[in-house]
């Protein structure tokens, strides 16, 4: 049992060393905390206030009741009036717009007589959800029905995006996952460069412990940290977002060791990599942004091209998402999820090999 | 007598530069050992590959009997390693720092609580057990590296400039404790870049360019040196340098408060008389005599006559 005594010592220390470390033990709760609040209170589908410009052609009494109609959605806010298309355009230039609606001079014969576009919606390419915006307002009603301009109602708008509520149901959950591969990654990554950029390195690898030890060691105390800060999301979740589990609890911690225990593996591999700390956290934020962007947190992952998806893979938050969402909001069970365990199992697997491989207890 | 560590040919190059080109080596056991060279000699080099830390590129050891570095696993239980760099850690209390590198040497629960007292005791660590090592003194991180390089009773330890930037007092007390420690059996290699230092071990290895420059008991090397020592007094020093710069056999001047002191190449007929002419001109009162050579003759013979004879030496 000498191993498991070594073992011990070397997450004691680390253990120590974190307890002495205010800011490291401050960013453990306040990372979950404010991504939390940013996140669920500022990611929002459900778009409102668009800064809208309207090029009035026609100034007759139907196009001045579109304009009205437009601003009752809630979706377009602050609409201004442009005079010429070369104003209309300069505002979108600057973002001070960025929908742009043109009424055409002949805007009543074109609903009446439906062959040509009544109106048109210029959309600033930059941001990606205004397109969806665009594809809301054209299909409004009144535009194909000019007989009953009354008839558009602002909620089949609406009905194109996600109530605020389910918004933030969708992001909880993925926040787990987002924050804890952002956490784990960065902290293991650092865990042995520490060592070494201190100096302490040169005299641990002399001494018996083995590279499982050590890295065995160095991992555990990360994972009751990536413990403890899954239940802070959830119960931040719980308590202001009223997002509620519907799978076993139980089934969701055991989903998130192996998560956290993959997560730590990579930034393991990363530590065996990079010299220095500035490099460990340079690598480890080049797994952390391709997480967000092409794990499905932020875009649905069935919208990425196939090699996106392949890649998306390799990374454990995909595997994760499907496994959190499918336990949080759609109450299934772990053998509802046993692909994604089984990737994430082989995930971890390869990583830990790969850094055992790589981690010589020498300084050559 | 018995061997702690043998080397033969042993070498180690990074990229293109050979940091240790092909050294000999018999460290006898229970007994000081001391490698003395300039920074970039290869002492730190060649310690690393005897405790495994580096693979060498060429040659052979054996430390404690074990082949390196394919046993080293197994040496690295008998040897005790201080590095050049203060390598415990800051932000642990010396005696968590002593702590974890006793478990770490699967050492039992009650070896723990005897040993710790005994090296605190030791190594006078007592009044700063509850101090974080990043607080201590030069002298102190010292004291402290040594009590945790020894607390498994290592066979073998190797110490790579341990004394750096450590006071003289501090200095004396080490090597007092270097030397408690041999009486006990264990054996040292200990390297350094201060001359008295280097005159306390029982042998030494001068090392230069990552050779071996000079090697014996530092009496013997000063005894033994390869050059002739003059030492020159009553002189007005700038007009003797100028003098002396023109003499194709000076190797080397250096001053010693109100004395110069030259080296000549061994073998150089009537040094004495050649340097009193030179001095002629510009000095004819000087007074020019041949003495014993030091230790720091023996290193600068070693480390500049070789391979530099045709290039005059200038003053350290």
């Amino acid at each position: 049992m000498k191993w498991l005594e070594r073992l011990a010592a070397v997450a004691a220390k680390e253990v120590r060393q974190l307890a002495r470390d205010r800011i490291t033990i401050g960013l453990i709760v306040g990372i979950p905390a404010i991504q939390l609040l940013l996140y669920g209170y500022a990611i929002n589908f459900d778009v409102r206030g668009v800064q809208t410009v309207v090029l009035d052609q026609a100034r007759s009494s139907l196009s001045r009741r579109l304009v009205g109609d437009l601003g009752v959605t809630q979706v377009l806010g602050g609409i201004r009036q442009a005079r010429t298309d070369a104003e209309l355009h300069e505002l979108m230039r600057q973002g001070d717009a960025n929908i742009a609606i043109v009424i055409p001079a002949d805007v009543e014969r074109r609903i009446a007589q439906g062959d040509r576009a009544a109106l048109q919606i210029l959309v600033d390419g930059s941001q990606p959800v205004l397109e969806n915006v665009a594809a809301g307002l054209a299909s409004l009603p009144f535009l194909r029905r000019p007989g009953r301009p009354a008839a558009a109602r602002p909620v089949e708008i609406m009905v194109a995006y996600n109530p605020e509520r389910r918004t933030a149901v969708q992001i909880v959950p993925a926040l787990c996952g987002v924050i804890l591969t952002m956490t784990m990654m960065v902290f293991t990554s650092t865990a042995i460069v520490r060592e070494r950029e201190r100096g302490n390195l040169e005299l641990l690898i002399t001494t018996p412990v083995s590279t499982a030890e050590l890295m065995a060691g160095k991992l555990l105390p990360y994972v009751g940290i990536g413990l403890i800060q899954t239940t802070l999301i959830l119960a931040l979740g719980y308590w202001l977002f009223g997002v509620a589990i519907q799978g076993s609890l139980i089934e969701l911690y055991l989903g998130a060791l192996l998560f956290i225990a993959a997560s730590l593996s990579m930034g393991l591999l990363i530590s065996t990599v990079a010299q220095t700390q500035f490099q460990a956290i340079q690598m480890s934020l080049v797994m952390v942004l391709p997480s967000i962007l092409m794990s499905g947190f932020m875009f649905p992952f069935e919208g990425m091209p196939k090699a996106a998806q392949w890649i998306a893979q390799v990374l454990p938050l995909t595997h994760f998402n499907e496994i959190i969402r499918g336990i949080v909001l759609r109450g299934a069970s772990l053998a509802d999820m046993r692909f994604e365990l089984g990737k994430l199992s082989v995930i971890l697997i390869l990583m830990l090999t790969f850094a055992m491989a790589r981690f010589r207890k020498r300084l050559d | 007598m018995s061997v702690a560590i043998t080397a033969r040919d042993l070498a180690r190059r990074f990229g293109a530069k050979w940091a240790v080109a092909g050294i000999d080596l018999d460290v006898p056991r229970a007994q000081i050992y001391g490698f003395l060279g300039p920074n970039g000699s290869g002492k730190s080099t060649t310690i690393r590959m005897l405790c495994g830390l580096l693979v060498p590129t060429r040659g052979t050891v054996t430390v404690l009997g074990h082949p390196a570095p394919k046993e080293s696993e197994v040496v690295r239980r008998k040897l005790g390693y201080m590095t050049q760099r203060f390598s415990l850690w800051e932000d642990l209390t010396v005696r968590e720092n002593l702590e974890f590198m006793c478990r770490v040497y699967g050492l039992g629960r009650a070896a723990i609580r005897e040993r710790i007292a005994d090296r605190m005791r030791r190594y006078d660590l007592e009044g700063i057990a509850a101090q974080r090592a990043g607080t201590l003194s030069g002298g102190q991180r010292q004291r402290l590296a040594l009590g945790a390089a020894t607390l498994h009773d290592p066979e073998l330890l190797l110490l790579d400039e341990p004394t750096n930037a450590v006071d003289p007092q501090s200095r004396r007390d080490f090597w007092e404790s270097l030397f408690e420690l041999v009486g006990r059996g264990t054996t040292i290699l200990v390297s350094t870049h201060y001359m008295d230092e280097a005159e306390r071990c029982h042998r030494l290895a001068i090392l230069d360019a990552g050779r071996v420059a000079a090697e014996g008991e530092p009496k013997d090397l000063a005894r033994d040196i390869d050059a002739v020592v003059v030492e020159i007094g009553e002189i007005d020093f700038a007009a003797a340098r100028r003098s002396l710069a023109g003499v194709g056999a000076v190797r080397s001047i250096a001053q010693l408060g109100n004395r110069l002191r030259v080296l000549l190449p061994h073998g150089t007929a009537e040094p004495a008389r050649l340097i009193r002419a030179a001095l002629a001109d510009g000095n004819p009162g000087a007074r020019v005599e041949l003495v014993g050579a030091s230790l720091e003759d023996v290193f600068v013979a070693a480390t500049r006559l070789r391979g530099e004879a045709a290039r005059p030496e200038r003053a350290a």
